[in-house]
Formats: C-alpha cells, sequence, structure tokens
C-alpha cells in the first residue's frame, strides 16, 4: 500500500525502557541514522546510575530523547512528539512529559498483570481510557521480534533482546531515515558472533517491514536536511569531543599528554577514549584513587608533559590539596570536572552546574586558578584546547567544568580544520636567567603574564627545588617574610587576572533589550531557543554567555550595566549570580533549578517572559 | 654500547645553597651526608636526578640537595614521583619521605606504587614518631606509646614496614640505620641497581620527641646482639662469633632465631634475597620483636618484575610504531573517523 507522507520541520522522540532494554544503543544509533540525513540533532540520554534496577520498576528506565529539525536547534525539545514506551513502567515514568495528542508506541506484549502491578498500574492503561487523548499504536514488539527470527540461529533470549532493532526499524520507517550506517554498526558490533549480526540486522527489517505493511501507521513523516555551514560533520557527546580536545591539544603543543584518573560517573568516557590513543603520545594512567591521579598529572607536569585529570565534583573535592600545591607551583595543569547532582554521591548520572563555587573558591589559602565552561557537546573540544593553551601559557591549573547534560548529550559538529587550531607550544627554559648569567630563579616572571620559567628536570645547570612552603619572589627559596607572603598572594591572583580571555559578545538581534539573560556552561541550549521564542513573538531579550569564569572577559561590567534587568539561570542555587552580584553591584535575578535535568526553553520562555514584560 | 664518561662530581656538587635546618643532632643530617657522599657513585649528571618528597621533616630533604627537586604535600609524594618517572624514563626519580607520610596518610600511594613496581627509589626514614608536628605517635609507634596525644598510651598496633612492603609484592625491600654509613650506602647501591620500585627503610633519630629509640641497634655493647646482618648467598647468623643463627623450623611458617651451638650448619638458612616468593622475605622481617632484637638489616628481596614505566612506555611505542603520517594528519584522519557526512 502507498503511505502518505508527510513533511515535519521537527520532531522530538524518546526512547524509554528498561535498563537492560539497549535504549540507550537505539537513540545513539537513531540519532547517527539522522545525522547522516543532514538534520540539525540535540539529544539527551537520561539513565538510572544502578547498572540494572529491578526489571520493569520506575527506577529502572532509562531513556533517551532526540530532537530533529530543518533548521538549526538548541536543546533536545522540551516535549516529546512521539514515546517509545517498551514496558509499562517507561510509559508511566515519561507520561507526564507528553502533550497530548503526541504518538505513544508501547510494547504490549510487556503489558503484563505483573508488570502493570510493579509500577502501581491497577487496570491496563492501553485499555482504561487513560490514554484516549493520545496517539497510541500497540505493538508486540518482543513477540514480533522472536516470530521474525524463527529461522535464525540464535536462542529465544537473544531474539528478544533483539526487540529494541525492531523497534529502530519501525521508527527509521517512520521518519525516512537511512540505515546504511545501523547495518555497518551491527556487523562492526557482533563481529565475533554473525549469527547476532544476522538476527539484529533481521529484527530491524522486520521493524521496517512492519510499518510499511500495517494499517496502524498510515503516515510516513520527513524531515528535510537543514541549511548548516558547508563542510564534513560528525555527531558528537562532550565527552568524546572532549577527549579529542585533549588530543589535540597535545599535538598542537607537542608535548607528551599524561591523564590520570579515577572511574567516576560521569567522566569515565574520556579516560576511556583517551586510552585508546596511544599512538599520540598519550598516557593514561588509572590511578589508585583521585588524589593520586592528579598527583600523577602533576607530576607529569613537572616533568614537561601536558597533564591532564578527569573527573566529577567528589573527585574535585579530593584534590584540591594538590590543585593548590599546582597553583604554589605554578605549573600547568589542566583538571576536568563533568559535574554531576550533589552534594556527595548525589545523583550521579544527573546533571547539575553546581560546582562553580567548587571551582572558583574550594580551596585553602588564597589559591586561584583559572576556570572555564564548554556551551555544548561539540564545545568541549574547543574548550579543552583552551583549557590547555591558559595552562600551559601561564603556567597554571584550570579547571573545565562540563556536566552530565553536554557530557552524554550530542549534537552535529563541523569538524575543524587541524591547522586552524591554535599553536600551544610553549619554551621551556634552557639557560640561567640571573643577571650574573650563571644563577637560575625559578620564579622570576614573564612581565607580560607573570608566569614563571618553566624548567623541567634534564635540563642542565637549571637544577631547582620547589615546593609548597611559601617562596621568595624570584628565587624561590623558602620564606617566611611577611612581606614576601603578602605579595605573593597578591601576584597570583594577578596571574590570573592577567590571562587574556576574549570580550563577552552579547546577542540582542533586535538591539533594543533591556534585559540581558547571563548563562554559563551547558545551558546555552535552552536559554538560546527561550530568548528566540520570545523574538518570534516581538519580545526583545539580550543573550550572552559565559565561557570564562576566572578570569571574567574584561568588558563584563560594562555589559551588565547596559540593561535595565540581568536575569541568571543556573542549574544550581544561584552560584553565578552571586558572584556577580558581589563583584560588579549588579541586582540580577537568579533563576535556578536543581532537578538533575537541563531546563525546558518553555520554563525559561515563560520567566523571561514575566521579566521582559514586568521588569 | 661506548663506555659512559665519568662524570667526577663529587659530594659538593650535590649539597645546595640552602641551609639545612633539622633539630642540631638529627638522624637525618647523617643520611643526607650518606646520600650527598654516595650520589657521585651513580654518575648520573644531577640535571637527571629528581628528589620528590612529601611532608614531615624528613621531606626537607629535596631543599638540601643540588638536584631538581619538589617538596610536596603530605603523602602524596609516590603518586606525583609516578607520574614523573611514567613520563620521563630518563630521570632517576627518588622519594624521600618518613613513616607518618608514607604509612598513614600516604598509605595508599606507597602500596600502589610498590604493586606497579613504579622505578623509584623511596627512603623510609622511620623515627617511630611525628616530628615537625611535635611529638604525637606514628604508625610505627609501639603499642603503649605515651606520647602528646596519647597519654594513656597509644593503641594503635603499629605496622612493619617492611612487612607492608612485601604485602604489596614490592621487588626491592631493605632495610638500613642512619648511623651506619658504610651500611646504608651499600644498601642505596643496590635500591639504584634495581629495575622498578626499591624501598628501602632507614631508622633515623629523633633526638627531641623520641631518642634512643633504635639505640640498641647502635651502641656498641649491644648491636652485634641485636643486629642480623644479612648478605646474599651467607648463611644467617650474628652475634659475637656467630652465636646466633637463623633456622627455618619443620613445620612451622615462619623463620626462628636459635643458638648456632645447638643446630646443625645445614640447618642456617642462607640468606637469597632473589626468592621469587615474597613469604621468605616476609618471614625475615617479622623476626624482630617490639625490644629490637633480631633486627634484620640489608637487602631482604631483590628480584626482578618489569616496571610500570617499562610496560608503558613499551605500550607507547608500539601504537607509535604502527601510526603512519604526522601528528596532524594522524588527528584530521581521527576527527573524521566513524560515521560523518558532508554539507556543500
Amino acid at each position: 500500500m502507498t503511505k502518505q507522507v508527510r513533511q515535519l520541520d521537527r520532531v522530538v522522540i524518546r526512547f524509554a525502557g528498561d535498563s537492560g532494554d539497549g535504549m540507550q544503543l537505539t537513540g545513539d544509533r537513531f540519532t547517527s541514522e539522522t545525522a547522516q540525513l543532514g538534520n540539525d540533532i540535540s539529544t539527551l540520554p537520561n539513565f538510572p546510575a544502578e547498572i540494572r534496577a529491578p526489571a520493569g520498576t520506575l527506577p529502572g528506565v532509562s531513556s533517551f530523547q532526540v530532537h530533529f529539525a530543518d533548521y538549526d536547534i538548541l536543546t533536545p525539545g522540551d516535549a516529546p512528539n512521539v514515546l517509545v514506551a517498551m514496558n509499562p513502567a517507561a510509559l508511566k515514568a515519561n507520561l507526564g512529559d507528553l502533550p497530548r495528542g503526541a504518538d505513544i508506541i508501547v510494547n504490549t506484549d510487556e503489558f503484563t498483570k505483573r508488570n502493570l502491578a510493579k509500577v502501581g498500574y491497577a487496570a491496563s492503561p492501553l485499555e482504561d481510557g487513560s490514554l484516549d487523548g493520545y496517539a497510541v499504536h500497540p505493538v508486540g514488539l518482543t513477540s514480533m521480534t522472536v516470530g521474525a527470527l524463527a529461522d535464525q540461529d540464535v536462542s529465544k533470549k537473544d531474539a528478544e533482546r533483539a526487540k529494541n532493532m525492531f523497534a529502530l526499524g519501525l521508527l527509521s520507517w517512520m521518519y525516512s531515515r537511512p540505515y546504511e550506517s545501523t547495518i555497518r554498526f551491527l556487523q562492526r558490533k557482533f563481529a565475533a558472533r554473525p549469527e547476532l549480526v544476522a538476527a539484529n540486522i533481521a529484527a530491524f527489517k522486520a521493524g521496517w517491514n512492519f510499518g510499511e505493511t500495517t494499517e496502524d501507521f498510515s503516515v510516513r513523516y520527513e524531515v528535510k536536511p537543514a541549511q548548516m555551514p558547508p563542510g564534513t560533520y560528525r555527531n558528537i557527546t562532550g565527552n568524546a569531543a572532549l577527549a579529542l580536545g585533549i588530543i589535540a591539544a597535545g599535538v598542537r603543543s607537542k608535548l607528551p599528554v599524561f591523564l590520570g584518573a579515577y572511574p567516576i560517573t560521569p567522566a569515565s568516557d574520556i579516560l576511556h577514549e583517551l586510552s585508546k590513543h596511544k599512538r599520540f603520545g598519550i598516557t593514561t594512567m588509572q590511578a589508585e584513587d583521585e588524589i593520586a591521579a592528579i598527583g600523577a598529572a602533576l607530576g607529569a607536569a613537572y616533568g614537561g608533559a601536558l597533564g591532564i585529570t578527569t573527573t566529577s565534583g567528589p573527585g574535585v573535592a579530593l584534590k584540591g590539596e594538590t590543585i593548590s600545591l599546582a597553583v604554589a607551583l605554578e605549573l600547568p595543569l589542566v583538571i576536568v570536572d563533568v559535574q554531576r547532582a550533589g552534594p556527595s554521591t548525589g545523583m550521579p548520572t544527573k546533571t547539575e552546574q553546581a560546582d562553580l563555587n567548587m571551582a572558583l573558591f574550594g580551596r585553602h589559602g588564597e589559591a586561584p586558578v583559572a576556570v572555564i565552561a564548554p556551551r555544548s557537546p561539540s564545545d568541549c573540544f574547543h574548550a579543552a584546547i583552551e583549557a590547555a593553551r591558559i595552562a600551559l601559557t601561564h603556567r597554571t591549573p584550570v579547571i573545565l567544568l562540563s556536566d552530565n547534560y553536554v557530557a552524554n548529550g550530542s549534537e552535529p559538529w563541523l569538524l575543524p580544520d587541524v591547522d586552524s587550531l591554535p599553536d600551544l607550544r610553549v619554551e621551556f627554559a634552557t639557560e640561567p636567567n640571573g643577571e650574573d648569567g650563571t644563577t637560575f630563579l625559578p620564579y622570576l616572571r614573564d612581565p607580560r603574564t607573570l608566569a614563571r620559567p618553566w624548567a623541567i628536570p634534564g635540563t642542565p645547570g637549571l637544577q631547582h627545588r620547589i615546593g609548597g612552603l611559601e617562596k621568595a619572589d624570584k628565587t624561590g627559596d623558602i620564606s617566611y617574610d611577611p612581606a614576601n607572603h603578602d605579595f605573593m598572594v597578591r601576584t597570583r591572583a594577578a596571574r590570573i587576572e592577567a590571562i587574556e580571555v576574549p570580550d563577552l559578545e552579547v546577542e540582542d538581534p533586535d538591539g533594543d533589550a533591556r534585559v540581558l539573560v547571563l548563562g554559563w556552561g551547558s545551558t546555552y541550549g535552552p536559554i538560546g531557543a527561550a530568548c528566540r521564542a520570545l523574538r518570534q513573538r516581538g519580545l526583545s531579550v539580550a543573550q550572552a554567555h559565559l565561557r570564562h569564569l576566572s578570569p571574567m572577559p574584561r568588558n563584563l561590567g560594562d555589559v551588565l550595566g547596559g540593561y535595565d534587568r540581568v536575569v541568571i539561570p543556573e542549574m544550581n542555587l544561584g552560584q553565578l549570580a552571586h558572584v556577580i552580584r558581589a563583584r560588579f553591584l549588579v541586582d540580577a535575578i537568579p533563576y535556578n533549578q536543581v532537578r538533575g535535568l537541563p531546563f525546558t526553553a518553555a520554563e525559561l520562555e515563560t520567566m523571561l517572559e514575566e521579566v521582559v514584560k514586568n521588569g | 654500547m661506548a663506555e659512559p664518561v665519568a662524570l667526577k662530581l663529587t659530594t659538593k656538587d650535590f649539597k645546595s645553597d640552602q641551609e639545612v635546618r633539622w633539630c642540631p643532632g638529627c638522624g637525618d643530617y647523617a643520611i643526607l651526608a650518606a646520600v650527598q657522599s654516595f650520589m657521585p657513585e651513580l654518575n648520573i649528571p644531577r640535571e637527571r636526578i629528581v628528589f620528590v618528597s612529601g611532608i614531615g621533616c624528613s621531606s626537607r630533604f629535596p631543599y638540601y640537595m643540588n638536584t631538581y627537586g619538589m617538596h610536596s604535600i603530605h603523602g602524596r609524594a609516590p603518586a606525583i614521583a609516578t607520574g614523573l618517572s611514567t613520563t620521563r624514563p630518563d630521570l632517576s626519580v627518588w622519594v624521600v619521605t618518613g613513616d607518618g607520610d608514607a604509612l598513614s596518610i600516604g598509605g595508599n600511594h606507597l602500596i600502589h606504587a610498590l604493586r606497579r613496581n613504579v622505578n623509584l627509589k623511596i627512603l623510609l626514614f622511620n623515627n617511630r614518631i611525628y616530628g615537625l608536628t611535635k611529638g604525637q605517635y606514628s604508625p610505627t609507634s609501639e603499642i603503649g606509646k605515651i606520647t602528646k596525644s596519647t597519654p594513656a598510651g597509644s593503641a594503635d598496633s603499629p605496622f612493619n614496614p617492611l612487612s607492608l612492603a612485601l604485602g604489596a609484592e614490592a621487588t626491592f625491600v631493605a632495610r638500613t640505620i642512619d648511623s651506619d654509613r658504610k651500611h646504608l650506602q651499600s644498601v642505596l647501591r643496590a635500591a639504584a641497581e634495581h629495575n622498578g620500585s626499591a624501598f628501602v627503610e632507614i631508622y633515623q633519630n629523633c633526638n627531641i620527641f623520641n631518642d634512643g629509640a633504635f639505640e640498641e641497634l647502635k651502641d656498641a655493647g649491644t648491636r652485634d646482639d641485636y643486629l642480623i646482618r644479612l648478605e646474599h648467598g651467607q648463611p644467617i647468623t650474628f652475634g659475637k662469633d656467630g652465636q646466633f643463627c637463623v633456622v627455618h623450623p619443620p613445620g612451622g611458617f615462619g623463620l626462628e632465631v636459635r643458638d648456632t651451638a645447638a643446630v646443625s650448619p645445614e640447618e642456617i638458612v642462607v640468606h637469597d634475597s632473589g626468592v621469587t616468593e615474597p613469604a621468605y622475605a616476609f618471614a625475615l622481617s617479622r623476626l624482630p620483636g617490639l625490644d629490637l632484637r633480631n633486627t634484620p638489616i640489608g637487602v631482604f628481596r631483590n628480584v626482578s618484575r618489569p616496571s610500570y614505566d617499562n610496560l608503558v612506555q613499551s605500550q607507547l611505542e608500539a601504537a607509535r610504531a604502527k601510526a603512519t603520517g604526522t601528528p596532524e594528519e594522524q588527528l584530521a584522519g581521527l576527527l573524521t573517523s566513524g560515521d560523518t557526512w558532508t554539507i556543500s
């Protein structure tokens, strides 16, 4: 039969199922197919910390949301147009996010009395009329998959496990996605077990064919490619982009890279990725703890490597003393904090921006460091290079504040030309720098950057000792002199302030906005989407987004002074707002949310509309 | 390979311009002098030697050596030195630490450096007390020790540092004494020649807070009866005219001290520091009691196992050998790997 084809400009699909149902993989594949088609994309994985929570329960639900469009988009979407619910728990956990009229594809095989009872459904929502406001498509995903694989040489269990590929096939048909990359992916993934390659491809094709033949799906959709700048693209998560940025920093600095890391969610993927690229001269060490991880990175930096440690908030707390040592030693070091919801273990797989205070202030003594934050998954690549640039040029620890939202979310990335990346080469000290021509003064500073020489062991004639004790200016000898300590403390602060960072750019297309929205890090997308929506409705609002949080752009005070109201949305209780109010005496309006999820564009739009209209 | 050029360095070359600031009479002076006068023997240029320390009296050591040096933070020297040694196999990296630094706050890093077999020479100055914080008991202080923080006596059982290191499967484990320069230097020599982690416990006197802690091992009247000088390949006897010996009693797990006259010569254990199984060296480490009787000094264990540094470097080299193109070309290839699409 010929199906009707309808054009859409954007779609949000959420795949939801049990932790063991392979929803992350399904979403990832759908995203990859969609990227191949040239749509703009933004994704939001959302999964529990437990590897396998009890099957069929609400805490065990894992989901993956993908937003794709024929224009450039900024967020994974507020509300799904389509929910794929692999079991009753997935339906119950996600129904509240669906607007009326949304499509729901349910795996009816899992809607058994027992599974319904597990999540507190007295009657099946498929039968009691409670889903009347939605377009429900009941599909026996499991039984149809098993049926389709009857001739395959696989166990019933393996056949059942392929149901996610059936679902992917169905959705790929519905949205006219190219599937060649998925076939290739399955061939790679199950290379060692050809029978699984065949079974999963068969399940995928069965899902596709089901869509084509069943009368339940009468419409097929198309979303045309987005108008995007020319070039080569790939879909990338923030953690992958960050790892590539570190590799690029190694290549562009011509230094060996040393990563010290201890496994921690959601940062471990950076360690995994970097451990695969030894050919670039990258050493990865899985240390015995967070402290050893940064200690080893600092030791490597002392020896002339680009030293990096990757972690999340709890790890940064443990690394604080070593960051202070790096402040005193004035050695380059990059500390990546992929933030997650705290305090303590908190919600390890959920996002938050609540480590800003710790990054800025969380050390003993006056211990200033540089702090930067990426705004999107692909921006993690450039943020990593920028962190390395500051660390190497200014001989300072740099904290890079990523978060779970950008780390695991993905978007299309216009691949940069390698030659266009910054030149990060450094000069090690090779000669005595004292006036007598023979003395080496390890704390004699570059007058512009205030950075001290990087004299690595192995350099003849420059033997010197450094340490955590206060040092005398220039000589680096131990000093308890009051005036010297005062001078050194102020100098360490001035060193950070001397870091050159680009001026803050303001986006105000109407040019007459009286309200500025100031954000940092991963809120860029939702804030941008909210501002666009307001502008489309004829309201003026300006957006500025901080990448550099320490030091802040020099024009920030002037920018803030140019608006009647400044609104600061953050996924914390107002940490940037606090700093802005203290430093600039601006009566900024904090807007805060700590639910472990990114802002929706809609809630920001509502809030900003109120400020724009009523001040 | 060409003969290495003799550098003709002297003790003086290893003295830095910094004033040494330990308490007068501290055992650290003797260790510093012994190390400084031993260093020329290595025939390694000073710039390729690095001393890394933690916090404590002993950890001031790097300031006094005219080499590269880092006085780091409490307990973390083995971790910092691991990063340095792993990325810079051309360096000779020494860690100076104390009983509090290495066994209390830094215990984790010590055992992991040892089990990895990082190419570090770890000198643990053991004075069985916290000196820099003015006299609290340490993890090697004897149980019942009365100190500022334990007026009723310590309730903590002490660590035996050598047993701990052997439990962590250290490949080189030795003990020596601050006041015996000749023996100290012989142990340093063996440690320096070892590829991998070399763990050296140095009994060191704190004359302010724990004076005389090892007196019986130093006093001319007692030391021969107390000390067991281990020598590879030699039967283990000690005391006046070798009147005591070490035997492995049948049926038992460990080693015991006997009167030499009461056993047949073939029962006396012949010291072999190369025994692969750590149980033998562990048994040796258990010989002394809290009264310091039967204290072995010398090299307990010296076995060969690939060092972490070598393993890491060979992985890097193997990966590099397979790579083609400039790093920039490789990076461009990596960026475009996987599923890409082009918009024209």
